[in-house]
């Protein structure tokens, strides 16, 4: 029968070297009479019937995902099961948005960088600036004594923050893990973290047990967490099981902070009030090499490449994963029509202080590096220190009535 | 391939025991239900299609449950669900309907002429009635676990198939991602359009991935023929009008279900449905006829009555605000349907519906005269 010779035809590619095991349900019913019909085609898993339809979206998976790519990708799946699906399955249900180009996918577990380095490689570039992932090494530094002029004139500078992602290696991530994993993720860091000492001694919130003050407490120190809401993260399954094995971390004086699954598999974030970024730094660099020391002790490691360097859910935190900002008061500067162009060419963002997305209130903004990858940690942190530096400057310019300069762009290492 | 996420493979590294969820806050059927041991025998199982048990059960983690209303906490990605899991899913069904044990038959009439009576109902009380139903398309995978070339195939099927209805039934298809902004419009001031799920209790599970792909809204040029394609389940159909003739809106049901159902065959597809579970929907609370049928009347004096919880119950019926379920009623006027939907067939269920409704009405006639209703009082259904 005609019908049948073309099923089979098509059966046979899929048979071959193929990963995924329920493929087989739909062939099985391509060979019964009623399969005949042409739309027994689309039932055969054939990766254009797949396709997700991308006409309307503005993200970096949609710019770069061909269907050419989606066909060499679609059946395979790294060691833990993680698929091509999986990984864009945030991107497709997410268009984006017309201001703002999100990346539109996620890794499930280091190797997915691998396995869907067709993809992930062009995303990255695009995101990253032209870092090119094939060619390129990211630089790691966590030395925090080469930062200089670290300390913010702090009638301007409110408060200094840094954070970083940390996963751990040979666990999945938060859009795959399985509530093991996940569970075994607290484990292994709240274990660790029990053996810090001196300004970094702390004690670990679960939310599934905290009290109700532990809960107010944490509040109001704006520390508490929540269910993510963002359809960028709930589609791509970072919520599940909520709020199984998630909790805070933080030291005695609230200065050193760590996010067990959230987002990803550790947040850990240094703050405190007022101008002072090198000590902030300091603090952050020796709290992560600190945990980093215990956690080996006990025969783990973070997940960290020459190409990539940290490894992160989202390709966006890639490289540093790492955010340094300032509240600061610019109420002259940022109502100067040059304020983007300014912060552009230090390569610095703004955001409201309540984060991405909020904006500012009176005159004060969230100032931070826009870079991640292919630059170190210690460069970025410098990059916005002279970057806030620059502005306060223009601000007291303004204050006094004088003309402020657009810098000139700074170059990117490549 | 259809869509999972739940790796089980990898689970299977770890014990049951580590996988296991944390239920302790919960209050859902599945919740009730599923201890650890049931966890450690299930866990291992997957359905032809590679559907798992954390994929049935992951809506009901999430979702540990409203004090006052018990969700039922698990839904099926497609056929063999209620077979391979039915250790699970077995208890989950007779919980919440009532007691259907998994050696009961249930039975399916889309006869229209045993319904008795039904096309009187008080136009100046009853509003509005509809009837709506579910329908599962065999050998797919359902909305939890599509994969979009499924569900695509789904979307053209059911366009192909209802563009042969004719008489009143004849009407137009209108896909969610091509519909232009007038027509979006209509169909919203028509209370026909549907949105992308809010509800965590659906996103959870998986049914709005790929929105509004292979989605769309067909609707006769009357206006009182309905089908949703791909949103909680492969198709819904509704009939409905203004007024209170139930017996048109279930005869109009009956006749298209019953055309749908052949025009899909000539096509060499069927829906899902066995003796035991009737129609095979998405969510195990829609099992058996999946029916609705119900009106929207004012009962601005019954519904203040203390006694009006234990009418309703009496009569089987369930109450809820115009806007559907977990929303308010407004001046008085309330949506009034059968409770159940295994176990009783479609007939039976809007029998009780068409008298429990005439009861409501007579008893609020009653009340606006002032009299009493206490020797109306219904028997236990």
């Amino acid at each position: 029968m005609k019908n049948s010779s073309l099923s089979e035809s098509l059966i046979v590619p899929l048979l071959q070297g193929q990963k995924v095991n329920h493929c087989l349900h739909s062939c099985h019913f391509s060979l019964s009479p009623i399969a005949a019909h042409s739309h027994v085609i689309f039932h055969l898993c054939l990766c254009s019937a797949e396709f997700p339809d991308l006409r309307k979206h503005n993200n970096c998976m949609a710019s770069n995902l061909t269907p050419a790519i989606y066909a060499k990708l679609c059946d395979r799946a790294t060691p833990n099961g993680f698929t091509l699906d999986e990984a864009i399955q945030t991107g497709v249900d997410n268009p984006g948005h017309p201001f703002i180009k999100t990346v539109g996918m996620v890794a499930g577990d280091e190797e997915s960088y691998e396995v869907f380095a067709e993809l992930l490689d062009p995303v990255i570039k695009e995101r990253h600036n032209g870092y090119d992932p094939r060619v390129m090494k990211h630089p790691t530094d966590l030395d925090s004594s080469k930062i200089q002029s670290g300390q913010f004139d702090e009638r301007y500078v409110l408060s200094s923050r840094v954070r970083t992602g940390r996963s751990i290696r040979g666990l999945s991530l938060p859009p795959a893990c399985t509530r093991a994993e996940r569970r075994e993720v607290e484990r292994v860091v709240v274990d660790a973290l029990s053996g810090l000492k001196g300004d970094l001694t702390g004690k670990y919130y679960s939310l599934t047990q905290m009290t109700e003050k532990e809960q107010q407490q944490l509040i109001d120190d704006h520390f508490l967490f929540d269910k993510p809401v963002s359809p960028l993260l709930t589609c791509a399954g970072m919520a599940r099981d909520w709020p199984d094995a998630r909790g805070i971390w933080h030291n005695i004086e609230k200065t050193f902070l760590i996010w067990v699954n959230e987002e990803d598999h550790t947040r850990v974030i240094s703050m405190e009030k007022g101008g002072n970024m090198k000590r902030v730094f300091e603090r952050f660099c020796r709290g992560l090499k600190e945990v980093e020391r215990l956690i080996q002790e006990r025969g783990w490691e973070f997940m960290w490449n020459e190409r990539l360097g940290y490894v992160l859910t989202c390709p966006s935190n890639l490289g540093t994963g790492l955010r340094a900002g300032v509240h600061v008061k610019l109420p002259l500067l940022s109502k100067d029509p040059r304020f983007s162009k300014i912060l552009d060419n230090l390569r610095l963002q703004k955001r409201g202080t309540g984060g991405v997305d909020t904006a500012a209130v009176g005159g004060v903004f969230d100032i931070s590096n826009l870079d991640r990858l292919g630059q170190s940690e210690v460069q970025l942190v410098q990059t916005v220190v002279d970057g806030v530096n620059y502005l306060i400057e223009c601000e007291k310019r303004l204050e006094r009535g004088q003309d402020i300069k657009v810098p000139p762009p700074i170059k990117l290492s490549k | 391939m259809p869509f999972g996420n739940t790796h089980n493979k990898l689970k299977l590294k770890y014990t049951a025991e580590q996988e296991y969820p944390d239920l302790s806050q919960h209050n859902n059927h599945m919740a009730k239900v599923l201890t650890s041991e049931m966890y450690a025998n299930l866990r291992d199982k997957e359905t032809s299609s590679g559907f798992t048990l954390d994929d049935v059960i992951q809506t009901g983690v999430d979702n540990p449950g409203h004090p006052f209303i018990m969700t039922v906490g698990c839904v099926a990605g497609d056929e063999e669900t209620y077979e391979v899991f039915k250790d699970l899913l077995d208890p989950v069904i007779e919980d919440r309907h009532g007691g259907y044990k998994p050696t009961d038959k249930h039975k399916t009439d889309l006869n229209p002429d045993n319904l008795q009576g039904g096309d009187d109902l008080d136009p100046n009380y009853v509003l509005s009635s509809r009837v709506r139903t579910g329908r599962s398309i065999r050998g797919f995978c359902l909305p939890p676990h599509c994969s979009r070339g499924e569900r695509r195939t789904i979307e053209n099927l059911s366009i192909e198939t209802l563009a042969s209805l004719e008489g009143d039934l004849k009407g137009k298809y209108y896909a969610l991602k091509n519909m232009t902004e007038e027509e979006q419009q209509q169909l919203i001031d028509d209370h026909f359009l549907f949105d992308k799920p809010v509800s965590p209790l659906l996103l959870a599970s998986g049914m709005a991935r790929d929105w509004p792909d292979g989605r769309g809204i067909w609707h006769n040029d009357n206006k009182t023929f309905l089908v949703w394609v791909n949103e909680e389940d492969h198709l819904r159909v509704i009939s409905m009008q203004k007024g209170g003739n139930m017996r048109e809106v279930f005869t109009r049901f009956c006749t298209g279900l019953t055309k749908i159902e052949e025009l899909f065959k000539e096509r060499g597809h069927e829906f899902m449905w066995n003796e035991h579970l009737g129609y095979i929907l998405t969510c195990p609370s829609n099992l058996g006829t999946g029916l609705r049928a119900g009106v929207h009347v004012k009962l601005p004096n019954v519904s203040k009555h203390e006694k009006f919880g234990e009418i309703l119950k009496r009569l089987r019926l369930q109450k809820r605000g115009t806007g559907g379920v977990d929303t308010a009623a407004v001046g008085g006027v309330f949506d009034i349907s059968n409770a159940d939907r295994l176990g009783f067939s479609e007939v039976e269920l809007v029998q009780m519906v068409v008298d429990g409704v005439n009861l409501l009405v007579e008893m609020e006639k009653r009340l606006e005269a002032g009299e009493s209703i206490d020797d109306m009082m219904p028997e236990q259904k």
